[in-house]
């Protein structure tokens, strides 16, 4: 294990505390939160032709959300007292509101925001379906079986008001996930007052891609056809928030340079050495300025509507793919470094074992399979009473 | 009354933020840790002590106090070495010819006044006791590094047994009974010691008195009680 160390680190840094289970959950928090405020253009901004990811984008945000903690929990080195951050949470840490913030999102937002779009469909699907699937719907109208005009116009206003209190809790989400980092002041890596907003913006750009994705490939499955202005718009947000994004972690990077602190060397060192594949080349390259070249394409010259599907879709990859590396960037290179700045330590990804390639995938794999059992049970097309 | 009540716990969440800003202060005592440079010999035993003494993992990786050698050479550069943290003592890798100064550095919790570990650990099992040292309750900590990470000295380790976080404890079961920390003890030239920072007759406050002494990374602003005599600028 020694032979990992280039120069010198102090000696209890040579274990990795963090690893790609923690590089997953700002990944997947990320996404719920971008996937929300994709849903929030259309129902609080009134972007219409939007509708047809509305429900889309509630319900990917809903499964990740389920999923997101999971990875971080399994990290513990004692997951069996996970539930003590919930039941007695240290006020003074970042991390202890994790609890509170999540369960906010959870119950408060989406949930409710859900129940009240869907329950008049879950009393006519009450109604209309057999067997295991109509107890189901029974039990998740909650009783209310009222689908008079008045009551569907309560459910709107209702859901409506969650929306509203539902964007700043979307920012705070992730805002708040990007603090635990950035209020770190021994890791000069993380320490930054704009890792938070930073977050944020990585975290629309990677949500929005994936319904745009989701959107792509589940209407090829239902063999529907592609709501072209709705993709168009969706793209046309993908790529402004790629605009700002990149503005901010430049912004960032610029200001690190100028100001050339104590870390600033060692900074350096790793982002030309350990980091330089990843950041220069998936966060950068693939995830940011490719993209960005892509859309930036069709939002200035006029492409056939079958290229531009397929633009979307390999930009869209390509995004994920690189805010993926960005927060893989953030957890795992700021830990590569020593907090001496006289050495580096190693991180390699094992196949096997908790923290390894196949569990990992595992994990990204279980909001996908979350998200298909719930567009089963509340298929969005299948909706009776559309927005 | 009610409003009053109501604005004051409203209040009071927003005062945790403060936790960096405005510490906590204790009465009684306040230990702090004076370690001079000019007296350390390397010889690691104190390292050693301290394993044995607080059944510390023998692995290279997990130490609760360890000593760093500092080579300057005379082209500028700086090497540092700590090959097992110096407990089976230094072999000086940089012909003698080359050395412009070398000098031993003992590294301990700093077991600081408004402790990043203490103030990020989520459920609190990361602690300061009422006479100021930084401690641990495994049987509640949940093993999430945070507070590992936010350590800038790094003087935290995951246990790899128990899968909490550990770290040294000033010896808290020795000083508490009128003994000193074993690294202490055990060092043969006393270049380190401790005292209570509120006693104007202490061992420490004298030290602070006689010595030009330097904290670690003191823009941080932990409020580390851990003091260098004769500390060189390369040190981190």
């Amino acid at each position: 294990m020694l032979s990992k160390v280039d120069g010198f680190i102090y000696p209890n840094e040579i274990e990795l505390q963090w690893g790609i289970l923690v590089v997953l959950y700002p990944y997947l928090t990320g996404l719920v939160a971008g996937a929300f405020i994709l849903a929030s253009l259309e129902r609080v901004f009134k972007i219409k032709v939007l509708g047809p990811t509305y429900h889309l984008a509630l319900i990917t945000a809903l499964a990740f959300l389920i999923c997101a903690p999971l990875p971080l929990v399994a990290h513990l080195g004692k997951p069996g007292r996970f539930y003590e951050i919930m039941i007695t949470p240290n006020g003074s840490s970042a991390m202890a509101i994790f609890g509170f913030v999540y369960l906010w999102y959870l119950m408060v937002v989406l949930l409710l925001e859900i129940w009240f779009d869907y329950r008049c469909d879950f009393v006519i699907w009450s109604r209309e379906e057999k067997g295991v699937k109509r107890i189901i719907y029974k039990i998740l109208t909650l009783g209310v079986s009222d689908i008079s005009p008045k009551a569907l116009k309560w459910d709107e206003r209702l859901g409506y008001i969650i929306t509203v209190i539902g964007i700043p809790s979307a920012f705070l989400l992730h805002g708040y996930v990007g603090f635990i980092f950035g209020s770190i002041k021994a890791n000069p890596w993380w320490s930054t007052v704009l890792m938070p907003v930073i977050f944020l913006f990585s975290a629309m750009v990677s949500g929005i891609a994936l319904v745009m994705v989701l959107y792509m490939i589940i209407s090829y499955i239902r063999k529907v056809k592609i709501d072209m202005p709705c993709l168009d718009t969706i793209g046309k947000y993908l790529f402004y928030m790629l605009i700002l994004d990149f503005s901010l972690e430049s912004l960032d990077q610029v200001h690190r340079i100028y100001e050339a602190e104590e870390s600033f060397d060692i900074l350096k060192i790793l982002v030309n050495g350990k980091l330089y594949i990843t950041l220069f080349g998936m966060q950068i390259t693939v995830g940011m300025l490719l993209p960005l070249i892509g859309l930036g394409a069709i939002q200035v010259f006029k492409i056939k509507a079958k290229i531009r599907k397929t633009i979307y879709l390999i930009t869209g990859l390509m995004v994920l793919t690189g805010i993926f590396f960005m927060r893989w960037n953030v957890v795992i290179g700021g830990q590569l470094f020593s907090k001496s700045f006289h050495g580096f330590t190693n991180f390699k990804l094992g196949l096997i074992g908790s923290e390894g390639l196949f569990m990992t995938l595992l994990w990204i794999l279980l909001p996908f399979c979350v998200l298909a059992f719930l567009l089963w049970l509340m298929p969005p097309w299948k909706k009776t009473l559309s927005d | 009354m009610a409003g009053a009540v109501t604005l004051s716990s409203m209040l009071d969440t927003f005062n945790v933020l403060l936790y960096a800003a405005d510490p906590p202060e204790g009465e009684g005592p306040w230990w702090g840790v004076g370690i001079d440079i000019s007296k350390c010999i390397g010889c690691g035993l104190c390292a050693r002590a301290c394993k044995v003494e607080n059944q510390v993992p023998q692995e290279p990786f997990y130490y609760r106090t360890w000593v760093e050698q500092y080579t300057i050479l005379k082209d500028g550069t700086t090497k540092v070495e700590s090959p097992n943290g110096g407990i089976d003592g230094f072999d000086q890798s940089v012909e003698e010819k080359d050395i412009f100064k070398t000098f031993f550095v003992p590294k301990m919790c700093n077991h600081c006044a408004k402790s990043p570990c203490t103030q990020v650990c989520p459920v609190g099992a990361t602690f300061e006791s009422p006479d100021g040292v930084a401690l641990v309750d495994d049987k509640y900590c949940i093993g999430c590094s945070y507070c590992v990470q936010a350590c800038p000295y790094g003087c935290r380790y995951i246990h790899p047994e128990k899968k909490t976080a550990d770290k040294c404890t000033l010896c808290y079961h020795r000083i508490k009974r009128g003994l000193d920390p074993a690294c202490m003890e055990i060092c043969p030239t006393g270049s380190r010691i401790y005292g209570d920072l509120n006693d104007k007759d202490s061992d420490l406050v004298r030290y602070l008195k006689e010595n030009v002494t330097r904290i670690l990374k003191p823009h941080l602003n932990t409020g580390a009680k851990l003091f260098y005599n004769a500390l060189s600028q390369e040190v981190s």
